[in-house]
């Protein structure tokens, strides 16, 4: 329930971080249909991942944005409304496993002389994903603080470039996506009988 | 396992006839039970308009002026009929035109179904003559579109659209046909769409919620009610007004609420909003118990919400669950249409009397009718009155004729003051308030219940921005009386200048042209009346005139409308002067 309805500067609903997971059919346009929610009320999404999930024609939108809960809350339900959406979820930071992937792009010759990047590389827990002549391909998966770190260690070093993916999360939910959406098929809520 | 893929992917056994898409179209029109459509054709859509011409006898389209005039229609057709209004466009501008409609329909919650042309699909996104992304444009203002490209997606396509735009909260479907989709041939079977699985508009009602609010309605002394459009639209008002006589629960209509109680109802205590009753909105912040249904509190019902029935225990009967808690905390929420929350309530309440309670509404009324009301319907000298007009039509058609309202000053003193005596006789443009709005949608109301009269009262202004209508009414003798309130300006901009702005008339002035020469061009007949004793014989003329007839009434320039809720105040601030 919402702490706020009324805009009232309380103190208790803070902007902070929140994980929504929408599940979808499979459509065009969708994608469209679910940002235009969040730019009309000029919320800014930190990040947003599509991806299919183990349903086939079942596409999964993993979307993080910074807000209070009472306004999380309200696009979550207009998300709900879409006719193509299959649910929508709002999770607080603790109620998700959530991972982020990163890459960086480093030039080969840093390797050389000693092994302090390799033993940074190791520390980090990244791997090395290609060798090229002139650059390294570095790659993590983790925390978004955690790839940051990381970054800001090989900043020194000289970074060519740098890129992190949006986050992916699972919720702690036991459910199966699959009987979700069977539930969804078999309730009795298409026709209006009086 | 998908059951909501293409229908034409299951292969069905059916019969099949092999038909243009065009054709497809108009089949699947027929079978969803249309037999009025709206339109305006061009290049993209020539197609369908070949396929019309063979579908005469089962399809009647009326050519408009305007697209714009085409999607009003459809919603005066859709509103006073409850079935899904239909309109025709072309591609590009013809698609643009259609959107103000859409976003209307759409605010308004309004089951229409709009036909697009589209450029073939191989020019799609290629700036081609008349492209433009009308799925892109209308995905923020339609509850459900879709582009179709293959002639096989039409049953598909048209099935749903007719499912989405009238069940659950209604709302209005665009379906963009590209022009290659029009002319191929298909093999055609229709299946109605009863369900999809990621769309669930009927909520399971919770009778546990059912019970919580019974518990609260029973324990209130000063419960009041809002009726909202939900009540019209799922055919509750017979039960709601079992509901508020059982209970004896004062209730008051907000704007596209109105005629679901007839105003002569026991407990019908009046009008919601900026410019509705001064009892209804004062008595909002008194009551102990508020039961909202089927409506959104719009801002124009609440004002201030920081200062809104914060005594209140608030009980919100409402379909669309992202309404809920949407403007004001509910204590109890039943997510459910509002004929099966109220038929499920109305055995769990006590018969109970608030008589008093219900008296202190009349109190109201009657300083309403002192400082307002008096003055607006029976004024003795000065110029001619908005509510005396009002007060002679709803006299005249004892509160049961269609009223369609524009936009503005005319369209409050209207609503406040017509009669309603039936159910569905409100058609006006509430949540988006489109000037322009009611000429069109008086037209599709006629066509939707051609054996009622159907009055559209208009302001000079409005009126300019669809006039060009009179010609669909002079082309198809469709019956609708027009009544203009002329006051030379822009009157609800006008009064808030006059009232916030020191007066400053920044372009709200109008110098008109001469309306009774523009309707004898349409062969429309006509009457200007500026004097109050001539008004009477006006009306009476205008409706004993078979068809359409165009009334001018001058009336006073500056006249404001009260009582007023100043934009952004509490309702307990109601201005009355």
């Amino acid at each position: 329930m919402s702490q706020s309805l009324y805009n009232e500067q309380n103190g208790q609903d803070p902007q902070r971080l929140f994980t929504m997971s929408v599940l979808t059919e499979d459509k065009s346009g969708l994608l469209n249909h679910i940002t235009i929610i969040f730019s009309r009320r000029k919320i800014n999404i930190s990040s947003l991942n599509v991806s299919t999930t183990e349903v086939a024609g079942v596409s999964r939108f993993t979307i993080v944005v910074h807000s209070t809960r009472e306004q999380a809350e309200k696009v979550v339900k207009q998300i709900r409304k879409l006719v193509d959406v299959l649910g929508a979820f709002l999770y607080e930071e603790d109620q998700v496993h959530y991972q982020e992937i990163a890459l960086y792009k480093v030039p080969t010759k840093i390797f050389m002389g000693g092994n302090k990047i390799e033993k940074l590389v190791r520390d980090n827990g990244a791997r090395i994903l290609v060798i090229e002549e002139d650059y390294i391909v570095l790659e993590k998966t983790g925390h978004k603080d955690e790839t940051s770190d990381l970054f800001k260690k090989l900043e020194p070093y000289g970074v060519l470039e740098f890129v992190r993916s949006g986050r992916v999360a699972i919720s702690m939910s036991k459910r199966k996506t699959e009987t979700f959406i069977k539930e969804l098929e078999e309730v009795k809520t298409n026709l209006l009988f009086q | 396992m998908n059951t909501s893929t293409l229908a034409v992917e299951k292969k069905q056994p059916k019969k099949t006839i092999s038909v243009s898409g065009s054709e497809a179209l108009l089949m699947c029109l027929i079978e969803e039970g249309v037999d009025t459509i709206f339109g305006y054709p061009g290049g993209a859509i020539m197609p369908i308009y070949d396929a019309l011409y063979g579908y005469k006898d089962k399809l009647t389209h009326y050519l408009t002026r305007h697209e714009q005039g085409a999607a009003h229609a459809a919603q005066g057709y859709a509103r006073v009929t409850g079935r899904t209004g239909v309109c025709f466009a072309t591609s590009g501008p013809g698609a643009t035109n259609l959107i103000t409609g859409v976003a209307d329909a759409q605010i308004d919650s309004t089951p229409i179904v709009c036909i697009t042309g589209q450029v073939p699909s191989h020019l799609l996104g290629t700036d081609a003559f008349q492209e433009t992304d009308v799925i892109g444009i209308s995905m923020p203002v339609t509850k459900w579109n879709y582009q179709v490209t293959k002639a096989e997606e039409i049953p598909y396509a048209i099935a749903r659209a007719f499912y989405i735009a009238n069940t659950g909260r209604p709302g209005p479907v665009l379906i963009d046909i590209t022009k290659d989709a029009q002319f191929a041939k298909m093999d055609f079977s229709y299946e109605k769409c009863t369900k999809i699985r990621s769309y669930h508009p009927y909520p399971v009602l919770d009778e546990s919620k059912v019970e919580e609010a019974a518990e609260i309605i029973n324990n209130a002394k000063k419960p009041f009610c809002l009726v909202g459009h939900g009540v019209l639209i799922s055919k509750a008002e017979e039960l709601l007004s079992e509901f508020l006589i059982k209970g004896d629960i004062p209730a008051a209509s907000t704007l596209l609420g109105l005629s679901a109680l007839s105003t002569n109802h026991p407990q019908y205590v009046g009008y919601l909003g900026m410019h509705g009753n001064y009892g209804p909105n004062i008595k909002t912040n008194e009551c102990d118990v508020l039961i909202a249904i089927g409506m959104r509190f719009d801002d124009r019902v609440t004002g201030d919400l920081k200062k809104y029935a914060r005594q209140a225990k608030v009980i919100h009967i409402e379909i669309d669950p992202s309404e809920i808690d949407k403007n004001v905390k509910t204590t109890v929420a039943i997510n459910a249409d509002a004929k099966t929350a109220i038929k499920s309530l109305i055995p769990k309440i006590n018969k109970a009397d608030h008589t008093s309670w219900i008296a202190e509404f009349s109190a109201c009324d009657k300083i309403e009718n002192e400082k307002v009301i008096q003055k607006d319907l029976f004024p003795t000298s000065g110029e001619v009155k908005m509510g005396e007009v009002i007060r002679h039509v709803s006299e005249k058609t004892e509160g049961k004729a269609i009223l369609v309202t524009d936009v503005g000053q005319h369209q409050m003193v209207a609503t406040r003051y017509y009669k309603f005596d039936e159910t569905r006789s409100n058609v006006t443009s509430g949540g988006l308030g489109t000037m322009g709005f009611a000429l069109p949608a008086a037209i599709g109301a006629k066509l939707g219940k051609p054996e009622r009269p159907v009055i559209a009262v208009i302001g000079d202004g409005g009126f300019q921005m669809t006039i060009q209508e009179l010609g669909t009414i002079f082309q198809y003798n469709i019956g609708v009386k027009i009544v203009i309130l002329n006051n030379s300006f822009l009157g609800m901009v006008r009064q808030w200048q006059q009232l916030f702005h020191d007066k400053r008339y920044s372009s709200t002035e109008m110098v008109n042209p001469n309306f009774q020469l523009i309707s004898q061009g349409y062969s429309i007949p006509c009457q200007k009346v500026d004097a109050r004793e001539d008004l009477s014989a006006a009306i009476d003329k205008m409706l004993a005139t078979d068809g359409p007839y165009l009334l001018e009434v001058v009336v006073e320039q500056e006249e404001n409308v009260f009582p007023m809720v100043p934009s952004g105040d509490s309702v307990s601030n109601i201005r009355l002067e």
